[in-house]
């Protein structure tokens, strides 16, 4: 079934601030495997000029994960099987480093829903900012929906 | 633990190949830590009756390991002001104490005088087929 077009141009704000925590940034950099000082050490990022320790490049994923029920995915008007998505590109654009300690909110867009083929692609871009409304980071993401295109049903 | 300076990266500087072992016990702590619980990272069974080889990693993942290999060039993982991939090829990783080794490489691309920045494009491959394609970013020197 293909996705509901209607929701180009939503905006699903998170419902709730989130907190970057120290031992988040920690967690998250063991997992990917990488012991540097300033994800780990709060000396060692002040040492070089941040307020606490720095969060990786790709570390604003979290929010997606934390906020998902604020997501079209979970909607079922949005006619997304989740069982076909596989992840198409993503990007990162920091307008400033993310450090422990701070409050950030954000909203998902969906910018664009289109057809590739068989299957469907939908874009999307999620605002991060400071709750005075402080531009943090943008993170675009394409999924690819594997074969739901509508003139691929036939 | 300084940044790198924008007057001593030249374009076409190379940025040596490094490998990453992807295992299981890797999925499952970035599992974890990122909430990508999703099952095709973890569970054989489901992910081969969906159609996969096998368990795959998060593509998030691969984008990070990618990404350690500029912000340790960089010396400064905040001077990265923009990191983009496309997943071009899953990253299959059998439950076999190997696992899958990812390699990664970068170049630079390009330079901005004006932004004191150098964009880096990354190769990502494991077994010698790309992983990642469009992979590229950007950071602010010194």
């Amino acid at each position: 079934m293909p996705i509901n077009r209607e929701f180009v141009g939503r905006e699903y704000p998170a419902d709730g601030v989130y907190e970057v925590a120290r031992e988040k940034i920690r967690d998250f950099a063991l997992a990917i495997g990488d012991p540097n000082p300033l994800y780990l050490d709060p000396e060692t990022a002040r040492a070089a000029g941040y307020p606490d320790v720095v969060a990786p490049p790709t570390f604003l994923t979290v929010l997606g994960f934390r906020f998902a029920m604020d997501s079209p995915i979970v909607d079922p008007e949005f006619g997304l099987n989740y069982a076909l998505v596989v992840h198409g590109e993503q990007r990162f654009v920091a307008h400033r480093p993310v450090c422990a300690g701070e409050r950030l909110v954000s909203r998902q867009i969906v910018d664009e829903i289109k057809d590739a083929g068989r299957n469907e692609l939908v874009f999307t871009r999620t605002e991060v900012a400071t709750e005075s409304g402080d531009r943090v980071a943008t993170m675009y993401a394409s999924i690819v929906s594997r074969g739901t295109a509508a003139r691929g049903e036939s | 633990m300084a940044a790198r300076s924008f007057d001593e990266v030249a374009v076409g500087d190379t940025i040596d190949a490094r490998e990453f072992v992807v295992q299981r016990v890797n999925l499952v702590q970035y599992a974890g830590a990122s909430g990508d619980a999703n099952i095709i990272h973890w569970n054989e069974r489901i992910a081969k009756a969906v159609g996969l080889p096998n368990v795959i990693a998060h593509g998030m993942y691969t984008m990070a390991e990618a990404g350690r290999v500029v912000t340790d060039w960089v010396g400064d993982p905040g001077a990265v002001v923009e990191y983009g991939v496309r997943f071009s090829r899953p990253v299959v990783v059998p439950d076999d104490d190997k696992g899958a080794t990812l390699t990664v490489a970068g170049t630079v691309e390009s330079k901005d005088d004006a932004a004191r920045t150098a964009t880096v494009n990354l190769t990502a491959t494991v077994d010698g087929q790309k992983v990642l394609a469009a992979a590229r970013a950007v950071v602010r020197l010194r």
